[in-house]
């Protein structure tokens, strides 16, 4: 068969080929220049695992390694809403509260009223949508400075909470679906068929776009580039689902424990699903238009009120998600959950992950990478014997410390023209 | 003067009021394919509100606004962007976190399905950058906050023109820039010129204007007080039309235009 060479398309203008090396050079201004992206994140987990390993080789114990994982992930979730409030230069300081309220409204129905899981679930998180489009509303319509909408909000739905729990019971949640998201583990060939389909989808839609756009006469990235990605995220995948799948039971005759927590999983289809809106999407690309300059996105005919309640009524509806796993992990809900420091952790998380308070700078991804450090650093440091009262010290002074990285490489990156 | 084809916009008799005060009265301005226009005039003298009568930001009072020869109403910048007709601001107009080819689609993504087309998008900005003859971006992927004001300025103007725009609006676009980047901007203008567009040209610089416009028009206090070829006229003409109103036997009548001063003064 005669195979017809269509011939190669004329170059576009301006879109440059690059190789590895020029890639990792770009890499390296890019740092120099103040953009440090997830480095920080990336560099705290690598080194706070190794100092926990040290000073308590229990940390890397295939049982701590999976409580990692159980015990970070409402943090991670609500991080990840936050993210898109960020992205905005706004703040949701409510978000903690309100998965705590919806939490209670998942207990209030499953356990009190007996409905089944589904419909408890879905009025869960339609509680949480509402209350995302009150505070949106409120933002942006009303125009009153989301810092003192939220603020409001943390108080009332503390109380809110407290009312509906009367008066500081605790209602226990022992659906088993529920309950399975956080306290059941994936059969370990189904972890490992997930992990294949994830880098080979991964490896597909990396490959497919290099053909549209090598069809299209622009720029591709080189095949190794796309080799150590896809490498990258195949490796971290084997070896987190190899550690979760080591027996971790005390009496593995009596019980096994052993495979990828349920949570894993929903982590997962939230950031890939989140990750695609924000960066395929022209709706994500308005969020980072109206985080950099909302006058400019103005004039280009974005509805900015629209996008501005939006990015309330995503936070707070990942805040309900959060909640429910919160109920999962506890079997129970009491006006504590989500209170007294899982918002802080949240916006810890997204800030140490990367994602600017000033907006218009950020990914999901952030809130789970940051997400990751403080649930290492809460973890290690239980482990190490210390009160709560270090752990909130040291969690506030990492905070700080991510904050006051973002305004540092914000200064320098002004400073040298990047961002 | 040559009776070059029908003006592309022409605007006849327009008046524009904000409550008692009277901004324009009886403005007559036109611009046509293939020149550049140069709008001047001093602080005040209605500049900025004619231009916002024609990209649909304000409605005018009376007055008849001919677009390609006809008639037409234009009641919102949507109306205006219909018909063509594209402006470029000082300032404000792009978002320094996303790269070139994000700002100049911002708000018209193209899409396959849910899906934005990033192809195609990259594509065509990269062939309106070369077809406008910059050659001074590295990469069209690069983030608008590593540009220089030149750049910056040449990006949006390449923004406006990425849309079949017939009519091109720039507002002060030299305002901010430094010797080379103006000569920069000013080029690119004359390139859209000759690439068949109407370029209107803002500017308070004579400099900028002599440079690349074919016709001037002067605003004086409101009213139209000459629209003339650009080698029909000096420097010195232009500053006493925009400050006078009147040069010679060019601009206003003197009564008029001591009329005029009197009631400005009488108001203040």
């Amino acid at each position: 068969m005669a195979i017809v060479e269509s011939p190669a398309p004329a170059k576009v203008p301006g879109s440059e080929e690059r190789s590895v090396g020029e890639y990792f050079a770009d890499y390296l201004r890019r740092l120099r220049g103040g953009d440090l992206g997830s480095l920080p994140a990336v560099a705290g987990l690598v080194v706070l695992c190794i100092v926990f390993t040290v000073l308590r080789p229990v940390f890397f114990s295939a049982i701590n390694f999976a409580n990692l994982f159980t015990q970070g992930a409402q943090v991670i979730i609500i991080a990840m809403g936050l993210v898109f409030v960020l992205l905005l230069g706004e703040i949701d300081l409510s978000a903690g509260f309100t998965s705590g309220v919806c939490a209670a409204v998942l207990a209030e129905l499953l356990t009190n009223n007996h409905w089944p899981w589904y419909l408890a679930v879905l009025v869960s998180m339609v509680t949480g949508v509402v209350i995302g489009f009150a505070l949106g509303t409120l933002v942006a319509k009303v125009r009153i400075p989301s810092f003192v909408v939220t603020l409001a909000a943390f108080l009332a739905f503390q109380g809110v909470a407290l009312l509906m729990l009367k008066n500081g019971a605790n209602i226990s949640v022992t659906d088993p679906v529920v309950s399975a998201i956080e306290n059941k583990n994936l059969p370990m060939w189904l972890s490992w068929a997930l992990l294949v389909l994830i880098a080979g989808g991964y490896l597909l839609v990396q490959l497919m776009q290099l053909r549209t756009r090598a069809a299209r006469g622009l720029a591709t990235d080189p095949l190794a580039l796309i080799a150590i990605r896809v490498g990258a995220v195949a490796l971290v995948g084997a070896l987190a689902v190899y550690f979760l799948n080591i027996e971790r039971s005390q009496n593995p005759l009596r019980v096994s424990l052993r495979g990828v927590p349920y949570v894993v999983p929903l982590i997962l289809i939230l950031l890939l699903a989140w990750t695609f809106v924000l960066g395929r999407t022209p709706y994500g690309r308005h969020i980072y238009a109206v985080g950099g300059s909302s006058e400019a996105a103005r004039r280009a005919g974005i509805n900015v009120d629209r996008i501005r309640t939006s990015v309330f009524v995503i936070c707070s509806g990942m805040a309900s998600i959060g909640g429910i796993v919160a109920a999962s992990r506890a079997n129970s809900v009491d006006p504590n959950t989500g209170g007294s420091n899982i918002l802080l952790y949240a916006v810890g998380a997204a800030v140490i992950g990367g994602t600017s308070l000033f907006g218009g700078k950020g990914r999901v991804l952030d809130a789970v990478l940051g997400g990751a450090v403080i649930a290492v650093i809460d973890n290690g440091m239980g482990l190490m014997g210390y009160s709560s009262g270090v752990k909130y010290v040291v969690t506030g002074i990492v905070l700080l410390l991510a904050a006051g990285i973002d305004a540092l490489s914000r200064r320098r990156a002004a400073a040298t023209g990047m961002r | 003067m040559t009776a070059s084809a029908a003006p592309l916009l022409e605007l006849r008799g327009i008046n524009k009021s904000f409550g008692p005060v009277q901004v324009l009265r009886d403005v007559d301005f036109t611009a046509h394919a293939g020149e550049v226009t140069a709008l001047v005039g001093d602080n005040g003298a209605g500049k900025s509100t004619l231009v916002k009568c024609i990209s649909g930001i304000y409605s005018i009072d009376s007055g008849e606004y001919f677009y390609d020869g006809e008639q037409v109403h234009v009641h919102s910048p949507r109306d205006a962007a219909h018909l063509g007709v594209e402006i470029v601001y000082q300032d404000l107009a792009l978002c320094d976190n996303l790269d070139i080819v994000q700002n100049m689609f911002l708000g018209r993504e193209k899409r396959s399905g849910l899906v934005l087309d990033e192809p195609t998008m990259e594509k065509m900005a990269g062939e309106t950058l070369d077809r406008l003859s910059v050659r001074t971006v590295k990469s069209i992927r690069q983030h608008v906050a590593s540009l220089s004001g030149g750049q910056r300025q040449t990006v949006a103007i390449a923004k406006a023109v990425l849309w079949n725009s017939r009519l091109v609006i720039l507002d002060e676009p030299t305002a901010a820039l430094g010797v080379a980047q103006t000569a920069q901007v000013l080029e690119l203008v004359r390139q859209l010129a000759d690439n068949g567009l109407a370029v209107v040209l803002i500017s308070h610089n004579m400099n900028d204007v002599f440079a690349v416009a074919d016709r001037i028009a002067a605003l004086y206090l409101g009213r139209t007080a000459a629209q003339v070829k650009a080698s029909d006229i000096t420097h010195a003409q232009i500053v006493e039309l925009i400050t006078a109103g009147r040069s010679g036997d060019l601009g206003l009548a003197p009564a008029a235009a001591a009329i005029d001063l009197g009631e400005v003064n009488g108001e203040q």
